[in-house]
């Protein structure tokens, strides 16, 4: 029988430019044997919800690195609801302090990884916790 | 409802789903790609395709703005490379493509070439059909950066643009097999650096040395500079001319039967493969052959056969 083949979309939503940490995630799920669709810098939440679904991933991850965390990625949750797509999970990485964290989870928010994790432990989570 | 349905009434979550059901290899696809069928064959198809960091994509991306601009819907299908070692991918072409995510009018598609070596995907004709069915006018597809003989392409495209970038060979690779024979146009593109005049000629040159009767499509070279958005009205016109000239000539009827010539036997020798493969997978029968050829107890030669005759029905003897 055939087998589902995981899906993941890696993304950087803002302005900030940094986008070394999403490549090195990217790289780690490629090396996992995902497909990785890898959409860059300066994403609006819009299109990156857009790709998500024309893509039709299993899950998103952001990278975000500008403290604009609070307002994109709620942002990216609520859209993927509007367009009852709440079935595709976010989560992401980046400087994120401590105390926005329970925020972003009630947001929709899956999982924050801060700095300091592991790209092994990312791995793990996604195959752990996303379903394809 | 299923997801055929779905797909004629615009579900765009439908069409994504189908597209990974065929990219997964689901039995249930097929049923759904039997009831889209009757609903395709209008979609004019471009192929992209050329070496690696030519361009593709950010032409790709100036065509489909241009095709915007003529109020066309467009379809994209962007193939990057499977590892061959975890089976991971990174799918990168979206990149170039962003600006058109969230415009109702495009829809983009990014496949991993999981293992097929023609610079395309196997799934890459039937999420072209799904595009076709969800009423795109136009869909391009940018082929996997490519080398030399990388050509499955041209049955799949109405019109192939093979793009090259200076510097990368001399007039004798122009003359080389594969796919530099392939194309409609051919385009050079970051034009502004040096020896495009050079690579532009090299390609004219060897066009001119090729045998033409009267009537044949004559592929021009055109120059571009995908990202400042040079070039691109031009080559438009150029896929538009080739269009015109594959429905007047009326060679458009020999290419789609040549198209469903080998989507029908590419299909067959899959199916016909793997019930055979299923079968003798699971009685054994696979491990035991081989291990017997790789003792010299069996040749190859006579086990396929055998296996052939008791398939058919017919005895090793005729075959």
């Amino acid at each position: 029988m055939a087998e589902r083949k995981l899906r993941i979309l890696v993304g950087k939503p803002g302005l900030d430019g940094h986008d070394r940490g999403a490549k090195v995630v990217a790289r780690a799920f490629r090396d996992a044997g995902l497909e990785v669709i890898y959409t860059g810098l300066h994403q609006p939440p819009e299109q990156i919800v857009s790709a998500a679904i024309q893509e039709d991933v299993d899950c998103i991850g952001l990278s975000i690195l500008s403290g604009a965390h609070n307002t994109l990625l709620p942002r990216v949750c609520q859209l993927l609801k509007d367009k009852q797509a709440e079935d595709i999970s976010v989560f992401c990485g980046g400087v994120i302090p401590e105390d926005d964290i329970p925020g972003l989870k009630a947001a929709g928010l899956k999982e924050v990884f801060t700095p300091g994790t592991s790209t092994e432990d990312i791995v793990a989570w996604v195959k752990a916790n996303i379903a394809c | 409802m299923g997801l055929a349905e779905r797909i004629l009434a615009g579900d765009l979550r439908a069409a994504a789903r189908l597209m990974r059901d065929v990219d997964d290899g689901f039995a249930s696809a097929l049923e759904e790609l039997k009831v889209l069928y009757p609903h395709t064959g209008r979609a004019y198809i471009i192929g992209i395709t050329g070496p690696p960091g030519a361009g593709k994509s950010t032409l790709t991306d100036q065509i489909t703005a241009a095709f915007r601009l003529q109020g066309k819907r467009v379809g994209i299908v962007a193939i990057d490379p499977t590892s061959p070692f975890t089976g991971g991918a990174i799918l990168g072409d979206r990149i170039r493509m962003n600006r058109h995510a969230d415009d109702p009018g495009v829809f983009i598609r990014s496949l991993a070439t999981r293992g097929a070596l023609g610079g395309i995907s196997r799934s890459t004709g039937e999420v072209v059909n799904i595009m076709d069915a969800m009423g795109m006018d136009v869909v391009i597809i940018e082929t996997v950066g490519v080398g030399q003989d990388e050509i499955d392409i041209v049955r799949m495209a109405h019109t192939t643009a093979v793009v090259m970038v200076p510097g990368l060979g001399d007039d004798i690779q122009a003359i080389k097999a594969g796919i530099l024979e392939i194309a409609d146009v051919f385009v050079v593109n970051k034009a502004d650096r040096d020896g495009a005049d050079r690579t532009a000629r090299d390609l004219a040159v060897m066009l001119e040395m090729g045998k033409r009767q009267e009537g044949d499509w004559l592929p021009k070279v055109l120059k571009t500079e995908a990202s400042r958005n040079k070039g691109i009205d031009e080559l438009v016109a150029e896929f538009e001319n080739h269009r015109q000239h594959l429905f007047s000539s009326g060679r458009i009827d020999h290419f789609l039967r040549e198209k469903c010539a080998v989507v029908f036997s590419e299909m067959l020798k899959d199916r016909l493969f793997s019930a055979v493969l299923d079968r003798i997978t699971a009685d054994g029968r696979f491990n035991s052959t081989v291990e017997s050829i790789c003792q010299r107890d069996h040749n190859p030669y006579s086990a396929v056969e055998t296996m052939l005759a008791e398939f058919l029905n017919r005895p090793a003897t005729s075959l």
